[in-house]
C-alpha cells in the first residue's frame, strides 16, 4: 500500500511521546523530583531521551576521562609528585613537560618545579594516570573548558593543573577507597617495620652500652 | 639469506613450477625475484587458491639492525585463500635503492591498485604495469616519499618517543608567550625541504589525468559522446567525511568513478613507528573512530602474537569478545542510520540509531573512562575490570533493548518501498568481483561469499562460540544493508552467550604492568574480523621498544577499491547510496 | 550583506540609547538561532552529530539547523583534524561563509594539531590561516563539551555591538587560499618561503662543494 511507510512513521513518533509519559509516571521519584539536576538514564527507559544538558548534567562514570589533573595533599598542601617522569614518557602525544627542582648543587630533589600540560594536544588517553606509580596524576571530570584564547590558557601550569586530594576523592570513591587501605596497609606495614627497626636498635644501643659498660667495668678492673 | 643466487635451489617451495622465482625462504616467508613475481603470483592465484590479497605494505630497511645486508625496500604481500581459511602465504619481494621498482599485480588481483599506489605514496617504489600509478593519500606535487626512513617531516623532534626534551628538563616556553615548542618552527621552516628550484609565485601544480580506475573503463572512455566530470567532495554531506569522488557522467549515468583521497591522512603509520608500542593503542583509537574498541583488539593481538608468550586472563578474553561485539553493534547501527540519510530519510532513522549507540556508549565509558576512543585493551588483558553492576547493565541491553531495537529497525525500513526502489539492484558486485578486488566484511558477504575472519582463521576466543556468518547474495546495496541487520542478530547471540559465560578472575596478568617494553624481533600480520571488514595489523620489530614498521590493513580502504567498478552503470545519485553501503569511516581510508 | 549601504552609524544617531536596545535584540536573535555548517572533518564529526541527535539535542539552542551550504552557514564548527591536503578547501568554504561568521575549533586536531601534531600532513591548528572563537579542547570532546563551547560563543556574540563589529566596514576579510606545492604554503608568507629555498640552495651548494 502506497504511504503505508509515512503511517508507521507517526505511529513511532506517537509511541515514543507516550512512552515518555509512561516513564515518568512508573519512575517514583519522578526524574524531575527534588530539583533533580544529574540525570542517570538507565536502559529500560523508552521515553524521553534529552538530557537538557546546562540545567540537567548527566551522571558521569567513575571511571571518565577528559584532562589530567594534579594532586596535592589537603592538609600538608605537598604535591604528590615526585617528578619521576614516568608520566611524560608514556604520554602519546608527549604532551607533558616537567621540570624537576634541584638544589643549589644541581643535585634533584623529588619535587616538580615547574609541570605543563599542553591540553590542546592530550588525546585523553589515561596513560599518565594509569602509570603514575604516587597517584598524583588523575583525570579530571571537568569538561567545560571551552576558551577564546588558545595562548596561554590551554598551557595549564602546576597552578592549574593542582587539585586538593579531597576534590579526587569526590570524583573517584571508590578508586579513593582503595588507595586509602592500600596506604593505611603501608603505613601499618611501615610503623611495624619502624617498630621492629626501633626495637632492634634498642637491642643494639641496649647490648652496646652493656659492652660499654663491661668494657669500662673491665678497665676499671684492670 | 643469498639474495642473488643464480642456480635455480630446488628445495624452495613452487620453484619446480616457475623456476627461479622463490630465492629464499625465511620461516614462513617466501623470498620472491623481482621479475619472476607476476608468474609465481598467476601461478598462486589459479593453481594453488591464492584468490584473496588481503594487504599489500612496503618496509624501508634502511634502519634495522638485522637487514643491514639485504636491499632497502621490500614489499610485503598476504594472500589468503577463501575456500580454505587458514593462515597467510607470505611473499617479499626485495628492491634495491637505487631502483625501486616491483612489477605490479594489479591485473592479477585488482584488489592491489589502492595498495600500490599508497606504496608508490609513501615509499617511492614504482609499480611498473599499474594502469594509474599516482599519489593517493597525499597530493601530486608533493616532495618526498615520507614512510621512508630517512624522510623527516616539518615538526621532527626525534627519532624515537619518549622525547628526552620533556623531563626532566622540560621547559615549556609558556611564561616568555612565544609560541610553544614545535611550532616556532613554522610549517616552511627547519626541516621541511623545498626543492631548489622551487618558485612559489609561478608553481603549478601538476595536471592530474585520471584513469577512473582500471581496465573496465577503458572501452567507456572509447565512446564517442560528450561527458562531463563531477567532483563530490570534499566538503559533501554525503560522502561521510572528507572524501572526494570524481565521478565520469554521461547524462546522468556514471561511465567511470575515481576516488580521491587523503584529506584526513593522520600520519598514522609514521607516527605508530616513533611511539612505543603501548602508545599506539590510544592512537589505533583513532583509526575507525566509531569501532576504536576493535581497532584496539586488533592491535593488541598483534603485539601478543609478538611477544609470544603472553597468557591472557580468561575474563579478559570474554570482556574482549563483549567489547568487540558491542562495537560491531554500534558501527552497524550507525551505518544504516546512515545510509538511510544518504538515501534522502534525512537523520530521522539516524536517530534512532543514534540511540541505541548512546546506551552502548554509556557501557564503553563506564569501562574505559571515555565514550569514544575507549583504549580500553592491553598486551595482555584489559585496562581495568567493569565496574560493579556493569555486567547486569550489559545483560539487560543485551536479552531486552538491543533485539528490540534491531527488530525495530528491520520492521520499518527492510520493507519501506522508498528503500527498496533505491537499493535492490543498484551498486551490483560480484562474488568473483568482490573477492578480486579483495573486499571485506560485510561488502565480501552481501556478495554471498561466505567468509568471515571469526570462522576462517579464528582469533582471541571466538571458536567457543556459537553464531553464523550472514551472506546475502544479491550483492547490491539492499543485501549489505541486510547482511549489517542479520549481523547485529549474530552479535547478540555472541553477546548472550559471552555475558552468560564470563567468568570471574583477574584482567591483567600478574605482575606490575610496565610503561615500555621491548618486544623480540620479528614480523607479525595479525587480522581481525572489525565491523568494516578485514582489520589487519602489520608490525616488524627490530627488538627495541618502538615498532620498526606499522601498518595497518584498513578494510574502508582496500572496500573503495570496488567502488568505482559498483558505480559504473547506475545513476550519479546511486553513488552515494553505494558509498554509504560500504560504510567507509575516513580515519581508517586515509590513516 | 551589502558592505556599503549599513557603512557607519550616522553620527546623530551615535551614543544613543537606542543601540543597546538594537544591541540586545541584534545579539540575542543571532545567537539565539547560530547555523553550523554541516562539515565533519575527523572523530570530532561523529559526536558533533551525537550532539545533534535526540540525547543532547542541538536544537534547544536553535542550532539543529545545519546547513550543508556555506553559504547559509552562521558557525563553522571545524571538527577534527584539519590536513595540509584539506586546508585549501576549508579556507575556500571559510571565504564562503556570509558574515557575521564565527568559527569553532572542536578538538585538539583542530585546535593544535592534537596528537596528530607532529604529523608531516597535519595542520596544527587552524587557526593558523583562520581566525577562531573558541577553542574547545578534548579528544574528542563529549557533547556537553561541545555544548558548553558553543554557549561560549553565543557568550561571545552577546557582548559584541554593532557599532564596533567589523562586517559592517568596508572591503572583505578574505582570506588567501593557501596553495599545495611540495609542502602546504600560505601565499601571504611567499617571501620567507623564498628565502628558506635560497638557504637550502646555498646550504646543499655548500655541502656539493666540499
Amino acid at each position: 500500500m502506497f504511504g503505508k511507510g509515512i503511517l508507521r512513521g507517526l505511529g513511532i513518533t506517537a509511541r515514543h511521546l507516550l512512552e515518555t509519559y509512561i516513564d515518568d509516571v512508573k519512575r517514583i521519584p519522578s526524574r524531575y523530583a527534588y530539583d533533580r539536576r544529574l540525570i542517570k538514564q538507565p536502559v529500560e527507559e523508552r521515553g524521553i531521551f534529552t538530557i537538557q544538558y546546562p540545567e540537567e548534567k548527566r551522571v558521569l562514570p567513575e571511571n571518565f576521562r577528559y584532562i589530567p589533573m594534579l594532586i596535592f595533599d589537603d592538609t600538608t598542601g605537598e604535591d604528590r609528585c615526585t617528578s619521576c617522569g614516568i608520566c611524560a614518557k608514556v604520554c602519546p602525544p608527549q604532551c607533558i613537560w616537567i621540570l624537576r627542582e634541584e638544589d643549589e648543587k644541581g643535585k634533584p630533589i623529588p619535587r616538580p618545579a615547574e609541570f605543563y600540560i599542553d591540553i590542546s594536544i592530550c588525546m585523553g588517553c589515561g596513560f599518565c594516570a594509569e602509570f603514575c606509580p604516587f597517584d598524583a596524576i588523575k583525570m579530571n571530570h571537568d569538561y567545560e573548558i571551552a576558551v577564546y584564547r588558545r595562548f596561554p590558557d590551554l598551557v595549564l601550569n602546576k597552578d592549574e593543573l593542582s587539585v586538593p586530594a579531597s576534590y579526587y576523592a569526590q570524583l573517584y570513591p571508590t578508586a579513593w577507597a582503595e588507595e586509602e587501605k592500600r596506604r593505611e596497609e603501608e603505613r601499618k606495614k611501615k610503623e611495624a617495620r619502624a617498630k621492629a627497626a626501633a626495637a632492634r636498635k634498642a637491642l643494639a644501643a641496649k647490648k652496646k652500652a652493656a659492652s660499654q659498660k663491661a668494657e669500662a667495668q673491665d678497665g676499671e678492673t684492670s | 639469506m643469498s639474495e642473488t643466487m643464480p642456480a635455480v635451489d630446488s628445495t624452495l617451495p613452487y620453484n619446480d613450477v616457475v623456476p627461479g622465482a622463490v630465492i629464499g625462504q625465511d620461516g614462513e616467508t617466501l623470498i620472491v625475484a623481482r621479475e619472476k613475481w607476476p608468474e609465481l603470483a598467476r601461478y598462486l592465484r589459479d593453481k594453488e587458491g591464492y584468490d584473496y590479497l588481503s594487504s599489500v605494505t612496503g618496509v624501508d630497511n634502511l634502519t634495522h639492525p638485522k637487514r643491514k645486508d639485504v636491499e632497502r625496500f621490500e614489499v610485503v604481500y598476504h594472500l589468503y585463500s577463501i575456500q580454505r581459511g587458514g593462515g597467510p602465504l607470505v611473499i617479499k619481494v626485495r628492491a634495491p635503492e637505487e631502483d625501486p621498482e616491483v612489477p605490479s599485480v594489479v591485473s592479477i588481483w585488482p584488489g592491489a591498485d589502492f595498495q600500490e599506489r599508497e606504496i608508490w605514496d609513501l615509499f617511492g617504489i614504482r609499480f611498473p604495469g599499474h594502469p594509474n600509478l599516482r599519489r593517493i593519500l597525499l597530493w601530486e606535487g608533493f616532495h618526498g616519499h615520507p614512510l621512508r626512513k630517512d624522510w623527516k617531516e616539518a615538526y621532527y623532534e626525534e627519532e624515537k618517543k619518549p622525547f628526552g626534551s620533556r623531563w626532566p628538563k622540560g621547559d615549556y616556553p609558556r611564561e616568555k608567550m612565544r609560541l610553544p615548542w614545535q611550532e616556532e618552527r613554522a610549517i616552511w621552516q627547519d626541516n621541511v625541504v623545498y626543492p631548489t628550484d622551487f618558485a612559489p609565485d609561478t608553481w603549478q601544480p601538476p595536471e592530474i589525468t585520471y584513469h577512473f580506475g582500471l581496465d573496465l573503463y577503458r572501452e567507456l572512455e572509447g565512446l564517442k559522446t560528450d561527458r562531463i566530470i563531477v567532483n563530490m567532495g570534499p566538503q559533501h554531506p554525503s560522502t561521510h567525511g572528507v572524501f572526494r569522488m570524481v565521478i565520469a557522467l554521461e547524462g546522468e549515468t556514471i561511465v567511470g568513478l575515481e576516488p580521491e583521497m587523503g584529506y584526513l591522512h593522520r600520519n598514522h603509520e609514521k607516527i605508530g613507528e616513533r611511539n612505543t608500542y603501548l602508545m599506539n593503542i590510544p592512537y589505533t583509537d583513532r583509526l575507525d573512530y566509531i569501532c576504536s574498541m576493535s581497532n584496539n583488539l586488533g592491535y593488541v593481538l598483534a603485539v601478543e602474537k609478538l611477544l609470544g608468550d603472553v597468557e591472557v586472563p580468561e575474563r579478559a578474553h570474554y570482556l574482549r569478545v563483549i567489547m568487540a561485539e558491542f562495537t560491531r553493534i554500534v558501527n552497524h547501527m550507525w551505518a544504516i542510520g546512515f545510509l538511510l540519510n544518504d538515501l534522502g530519510a534525512f537523520f530521522t532513522p539516524a536517530l534512532y540509531a543514534i540511540e541505541e549507540r548512546e546506551l552502548i556508549l554509556d557501557l564503553f565509558e563506564a569501562a574505559s573512562g571515555a565514550r569514544m576512543m575507549c583504549n580500553y585493551m592491553r598486551p595482555g588483558g584489559v585496562a581495568r575490570d567493569v565496574p560493579e553492576g556493569w555486567l547486569d547493565q550489559a545483560r539487560k541491553l543485551v536479552n531486552e533493548r538491543l533485539p528490540r531495537a534491531i527488530d525495530e529497525l528491520d520492521r520499518y525500513l527492510s520493507e519501506n518501498e522508498i528503500l527498496l526502489a533505491r537499493t535492490k539492484g543498484v551498486g551490483y558486485l560480484s562474488p568473483e568481483d568482490a573477492i578480486a578486488y579483495s573486499t571485506s566484511g560485510p561488502v565480501l558477504r552481501g556478495s554471498g561469499v561466505p567468509y568471515d575472519v571469526r570462522k576462517a582463521e579464528p582469533y582471541s576466543i571466538y571458536d567457543r562460540f556459537d553464531f553464523d556468518v550472514v551472506t546475502e547474495e544479491g550483492g547490491d546495496v539492499y543485501a549489505r544493508y541486510m547482511v549489517r541487520i542479520r549481523e547485529m542478530r549474530e552479535s547478540v547471540r555472541i553477546l548472550k552467550q559471552a555475558l552468560r559465560d564470563i567468568p570471574e578472575g583477574p584482567v591483567m596478568p600478574p605482575g606490575k604492568q610496565k610503561y615500555s617494553f621491548r618486544v623480540p624481533p620479528g614480523e607479525v600480520y595479525q587480522r581481525i574480523e572489525a565491523p568494516k571488514g578485514e582489520l589487519g595489523f602489520y608490525l616488524v620489530s627490530d627488538g627495541s621498544p618502538n615498532p620498526y614498521r606499522y601498518h595497518v590493513r584498513a578494510p574502508s580502504f582496500i572496500n573503495l577499491t570496488a567502488l568505482g567498478p559498483m558505480c559504473v552503470g547506475y545513476k550519479v545519485a546511486d553513488a552515494v547510496a553505494v558509498l554509504g553501503s560500504i560504510d567507509i569511516v575516513l580515519g581508517e581510508t586515509d590513516r | 550583506m551589502a558592505d556599503h549601504e549599513y557603512n557607519e552609524v550616522p553620527p546623530e544617531l551615535q551614543r544613543n540609547v537606542f543601540f543597546t536596545t538594537l544591541d540586545t535584540i541584534y545579539n540575542w536573535s543571532r545567537g539565539s538561532s547560530l547555523w553550523p555548517m554541516m562539515f565533519g572533518l575527523a572523530c570530532c564529526a561523529i559526536e558533533m552529530i551525537a550532539t545533534a541527535a535526540s540525547r543532547y539535542d542541538m536544537a534547544r539552542f536553535g542550532m539543529e539547523v545545519m546547513r550543508p551550504s556555506p553559504r547559509q552557514a552562521d558557525v563553522m564548527i571545524v571538527s577534527g583534524t584539519v590536513t595540509k591536503k584539506m586546508v585549501p578547501q576549508i579556507v575556500r568554504l571559510y571565504n564562503q561563509m556570509p558574515q557575521p561568521r564565527y568559527v569553532v575549533a572542536m578538538g585538539s586536531c583542530a585546535t593544535a594539531g592534537g596528537p596528530f601534531k607532529e604529523g608531516y600532513n597535519v595542520v596544527s591548528g587552524i587557526d593558523k590561516f583562520i581566525p577562531v572563537d573558541v577553542y574547545i579542547p578534548g579528544c574528542p570532546p563529549t557533547p556537553e563539551a561541545l555544548l558548553y563551547g558553543m554557549m561560549r560563543l553565543r557568550e561571545k556574540i552577546l557582548r559584541q555591538s554593532i557599532k564596533t563589529v567589523p562586517w559592517y566596514r568596508e572591503g572583505r576579510d578574505d582570506i588567501p587560499v593557501p596553495v599545495l606545492g611540495p609542502d602546504i604554503f600560505d601565499v601571504r608568507r611567499k617571501d620567507d618561503i623564498k628565502a628558506r629555498v635560497r638557504e637550502l640552495a646555498a646550504a646543499r651548494d655548500e655541502s656539493s662543494e666540499a
